[in-house]
């Protein structure tokens, strides 16, 4: 299965990453080599296997419905690049 | 004092012949002065690390105190630490001041532990040479030229050239067990759920567990000892009876069955290695060892399945990495999906973005199924083999790695060669089984060679009794790199 | 060309827990800028989701009210993109196994009856908000409301109209804050629906190309924006241009649906298991226990009123619109110490659904804001079935009631109110008034009936209001026999 310039640019707008023209050639030949090696698993027949999510067979863990953290905006928000009157500030959201 | 185990230390320290204090001094300065050579840390903060001194030395007046108490223990930079910069090895994160503890540095604080600083490491957890770090290449202390592995170079080279008694790692796909074989110290993977994942920045959450990373198998069992326990904070962690680990009680190796696995022993394997290795083996029949051989025929694909699940996990775990409530951000942009893609294409180095991309690719619409549900049950797969095997066997033992450090810049650029380091390791990962490596001898060229031990679900105790075993036979395990006698 | 229409609707009902589904931070409404936003809400590097019990329970008491399937186990997934107020980059959401499957809802619709099956209803957390107007080319994001646990419900495309959309989100509406899920404060955003929206020629079995309606809180939108979405589909067929899957919003203002994106910009969401959560276990046990605490539902309550108590369709369905009004009338009633409890039970209805649902219509309250408690409304009833107060003088107790009063019987005495049922006391009225009035006198002994009213009007108005008239009427009979 291998990718075309193209798919390497629609996952990079999928993952929101930037890529110049250079960066998307160069990425689609190491993207490629990956894929050969993934390509592998096809060798076996897994037919009625059950997929394994987790290590352990158990159910996830549930929390009493009380409320256990405070106000810390401050300091949660200290690394914020931009915060005006406790909001996080970003370019402009065009619906 | 440097070349004083953990357990050493902590006599020391309650014997009164030092003081956390002056001890953390010495560590902080000794590793300060080597870091211009290794790097293998990112952030010292001596004053924060003194702090925690005075009042470790507090405890320890009282007579109160627990095996950590007082010594300086060096952390892998992907634990959030209050007030310590937390960066992941990452620019993305450069400036990152972690405002709340880990589940497990809350722990080490509470027992009184010193946080000596954070360590270098593969950007995000990706990497096995620690060569993709925005701070910079690590040093095999055995060799400059060389890499020490990764993603926990950092922390395996600090414990290797003596810059602190012990660090913390983390390991998705070997990154505890290949540093400690390349750099001749002792790393443990444990169980999958024994550890909390919660502020232990997410690289693959269905294989990311942290461990302890020493010159000893006892060091190890000292750490694990305060890293193991259930944390509410983390859906995926395991509440289990309290083990003590550093009783090592289990240590006879008599009438234990060792599995070799067939697939693990091959000519592609250093013929150094496979000597080594060798020897280890027929030093475990000599305490009265049963040897036999086992299959895990599914393990040659551990390394396509890995390559499919850890990508797929971590393009959706670094999406929080955008620019808006912390970390870098871009400096110019037109708009905000410009902002976003600027922000990682900048924050972000080639080998996290290839795995972003590779991640959202088999995620992405019409290839679930060949690939991350193909990946799933090929883990299926690898994880029955292992339980067929130890029917078997007790453990499991097989070479860390198939080869001993390479040089720097010599993988850097062929990421499939870089994945193939772990082929030896990533099966654990898969299968969420305990995994550790020790050191059981050098190749022609003095690099370190490690043995990997593979147990059962839960089987830390015996892992680390049996390696623990093995160092009281040999002393691999007490060899230093010539950088440090240097000093 | 005759056209019809299908229609599915989507409803996120925001469960009003303590704390967020997957943290421990509080889920009140109004605070100050991200006050409510912990490191899990936040996003911050290492954080990790843990599972709200309440929310769970909450999902399940629908499944039950809805007679849908529980599932013994469903799965977390992440439903990846990028927003600024989705703050992990990824919604924990349920993809492939829901936490409920099936059931249905049935309801009024103008005179037919109606019932819409659900596909399902999956628990997930909420996003952010951004604020766009005080900041200029920028937005202001506000994480407080990221993390409030929704439960999406779905319907399978069984509505036809908008007026079947309308009821059937209204019914919906009621039930979730019957069994105490959800607010449904529909200003706040508790409650908001996405219309799927197609038409089709008549008889057509395919189901023509759909176009999804996003975020409709009110009733009064969600009629609009579908009956304008119809008509364009419509005209845009009639033309012969086809429809394009896309989703669009509905701008009240201009009463028209624009549109958002089109099926090609559409996200690719990448779902799959949330690896920081593992599959959700509900036994048994658990749903039978919660099964024993659930309400009876607004249908039952409705139809046991009309059964035991011969109230109206109707009278019945006023009274279960709301829960609070549901109890008020069974406080009310049980107040009501007498042989007759439907009459009590019919009286207790008519001033419930009149003059009270008047008042707090009027004054913008709430039922459980009510200034007269279920106990003096039942007192009043009282006075009322034993005759002391006739209905007419009950609205002057029922007014003092309203404005603070709390016993009827004191308001009876001090405004001297008491019915006069005493013979000898109307008797004497009515002789005044015969006096007063003889021709009228005359024309009823002449066989002018109704000559009798105006002189019954007279003897009501002598004794300003009081005197029973069933037995003024008896006695002028008598004595003009």
């Amino acid at each position: 299965m291998a990718l075309t310039k193209n798919d390497v640019y629609k996952v990079a707008t999928l993952a929101r990453i930037e890529i110049s023209d250079e960066q998307a050639e160069e990425t689609l030949g190491q993207l490629n080599k990956v894929f050969a090696l993934i390509e592998e698993m096809q060798t076996v027949d897994t037919t009625d296997i059950e997929p394994m999510a987790h290590a352990q067979d158990i159910s996830t863990r549930l929390r009493d419905d009380v409320v256990t953290e405070k106000d810390e905006h401050e300091a949660l928000q200290s690394n914020a690049p931009s915060v005006e009157r406790a909001l996080f500030l970003v370019p402009k959201v065009i619906e | 004092m440097m070349n004083k185990t953990l357990k050493e230390l902590g006599l020391g320290l309650r014997q009164k012949e030092f003081s956390s204090v002056e001890l953390t001094q010495e560590y902080v300065r000794r590793a300060q002065t080597l870091n211009a050579t290794i790097n293998a840390f990112i952030t010292f903060d001596e004053e924060q690390s003194l702090g925690q001194a005075r009042v470790a030395d507090e405890l320890l007046a009282k007579g109160s105190g627990h095996p950590v108490t007082g010594i300086p223990i060096a952390h892998k930079d992907i634990w959030c630490a209050k007030g310590w910069r937390t960066t992941c090895g990452s620019k993305m994160l450069g400036e990152f001041v972690a405002p709340y503890n880990a589940h497990v540095i809350q722990r080490f604080n509470e027992q009184g532990s010193v946080i000596q600083g954070k360590t270098n490491m593969d950007e995000f957890a990706m990497g096995s040479s620690n060569e993709t770090s925005w701070f910079g290449n690590v040093k095999n202390p055995w060799d400059l030229e060389r890499v020490p592995g990764g993603s926990s170079g950092g922390s395996a080279a600090a414990v290797a050239a003596g810059m602190t008694p012990a660090s913390t790692g983390t390991d998705t796909g070997g990154s505890i067990r290949q540093p400690a074989a390349l750099t001749g110290i002792t790393g443990l993977k444990p169980t999958y759920g024994l550890v909390s994942r919660y502020g232990m920045i997410a690289f693959a959450s269905s294989l990311d567990q942290g461990g302890p990373m020493a010159r000893t198998a006892e060091d190890c069992a000292i750490l694990l000892e305060t890293m193991v326990g259930f944390d509410d904070k983390d859906s995926t962690s395991l509440s289990r009876d309290w083990v003590a680990y550093s009783d090592l009680s289990d240590s006879s190796v008599d009438g234990l069955t060792i599995g070799l696995p067939k697939e693990y022993f091959s000519d592609d394997t250093d013929a150094d290695v496979a000597k080594s290795i060798d020897d280890a083996i027929k030093c475990y029949q000599s305490l009265g060892a049963k040897i036999v051989d086992v299959s895990l025929p599914t393990s040659p694909l551990s390394i396509s399945a890995y390559y499919v699940i850890a990508p797929a996990e971590a393009s959706s775990n670094l999406s929080r990495y955008d620019g808006v409530r912390y970390g870098h951000r871009a400096k110019t942009y037109t708009d905000l999906n410009d902002m976003y893609a600027k922000t990682r294409a900048e924050g972000f180095g080639d080998e996290v973005k290839r795995r972003i991309l590779t991640g959202a690719y088999v995620l992405s619409h019409g290839y679930y199924d060949a690939y991350y549900l193909k990946a799933q049950k090929i883990r299926r797969l690898i994880s029955t083999d292992f339980q067929t095997a130890f029917s078997s066997c007790d453990l499991i033992m097989s070479p860390t790695t198939p080869s001993t450090a390479f040089k720097i810049g010599e993988k850097v650029s062929d990421p499939v060669q870089m994945y193939l380091s772990d082929t030896f390791t990533i099966a654990a990962n898969l299968a969420g089984l305990p995994a550790m490596s020790l050191p059981c001898g050098f190749d022609q060229k003095g690099l370190p060679i490690g043995l990997q031990i593979i147990g059962n679900y839960f089987d830390e105790a015996r892992m680390l009794s049996v390696a623990h075993a093995y160092q009281r036979e040999t002393d691999w395990h007490e060899k230093r790199p010539p950088i440090t006698r240097e000093q | 060309m005759e056209w019809e229409t299908v229609i599915g609707l989507e409803t996120h009902v925001q469960l009003s827990t303590n704390s967020k589904i997957f943290s421990g931070a509080s889920t009140d409404v109004g605070a100050t800028p991200n006050s409510q936003a912990c490191a899990v809400d936040i996003a911050l590097p290492g954080v990790l989701p843990v599972l709200n019990k309440e929310a769970v329970a909450k999902a399940i008491c629908f499944g039950l009210a809805t007679n849908a399937t529980i599932n013994k186990k469903s799965i977390f997934a992440r439903k990846n993109y990028f927003y600024p107020d989705l703050p992990k980059g990824y919604q924990i959401s349920q993809f492939e196994i829901p936490v409920v499957e099936g059931g249905s809802l049935t309801f009024k619709a103008g005179e037919n009856t109606k019932t819409v099956r659900l596909t399902r209803a999956h628990l997930e957390e909420d996003a952010g908000k951004s604020l766009h107007e005080d900041f200029i080319g920028m937005s202001g994001i506000d994480l407080n409301r990221a993390g409030t646990p929704l439960l999406e419900i779905v319907t399978e495309p069984d509505m036809a109209s908008s007026l079947e959309a309308v009821e059937y989100a209204r019914t919906l509406h009621t039930l979730v804050r019957w069994i105490g899920i959800c607010d449904g404060n529909m200003q706040e955003g508790n409650f908001r629906c996405d219309a799927n929206v197609s038409v089709r020629r008549k008889g057509d079995s395919t189901l023509g190309t759909r176009r999804e309606i996003k975020n409709l809180n009110s009733f009064r939108f969600l009629q609009q924006a579908i009956d304008y979405e119809i008509q364009w589909q419509i005209d845009e067929l009639e033309e012969g241009r086809p429809i394009v899957q896309a989703t669009v919003l509905f701008d009240p203002d201009s009463g028209e649906t624009r549109l958002m994106r089109t099926k090609e910009d559409a996200h690719d969401y990448r779902y799959f298991p949330d690896p920081d959560l593992l599959p959700l276990s509900i036994d048994e046990a658990w749903i039978d226990n919660i099964r024993t605490s659930l309400p009876e539902l607004p249908d039952s309550k409705s139809s046991r009123y009309q059964e035991s108590y011969g109230l109206s369709a109707d009278d019945a369905n006023s009274l279960v619109s709301h829960a609070d009004t549901a109890a008020f009338f069974e406080a009310a009633l049980s107040h009501c110490d007498v042989s007759d409890k439907s009459q009590a039970a019919k009286l207790v209805a008519n001033w419930m659904n009149g003059e009270l649902a008047a008042g707090l219509n009027r004054e913008q309250l709430e039922v459980n804001q009510c200034p007269v408690t279920p106990e003096s409304l039942s007192a009043l009833i009282l006075r009322i079935v034993d005759k002391t107060l006739s209905s007419k003088l009950a609205k002057q107790v029922f007014d003092e009631l309203w404005k603070g009063q709390t016993s009827v019987d004191t308001i009876i005495e001090a405004k001297g109110l008491k019915q006069i049922s005493d013979s000898s006391e109307i008797e004497a009225l009515v002789d005044q008034v015969i006096a007063a009035n003889a021709q009228q006198a005359e024309d009823f002994k002449n066989g002018k009936e109704k000559a009798l009213n105006s002189l019954v009007g007279q003897v009501m108005k002598l004794s300003k209001g009081k005197a029973n008239p069933g037995q003024v009427n008896e006695i002028l009979r008598q004595k003009l026999a």
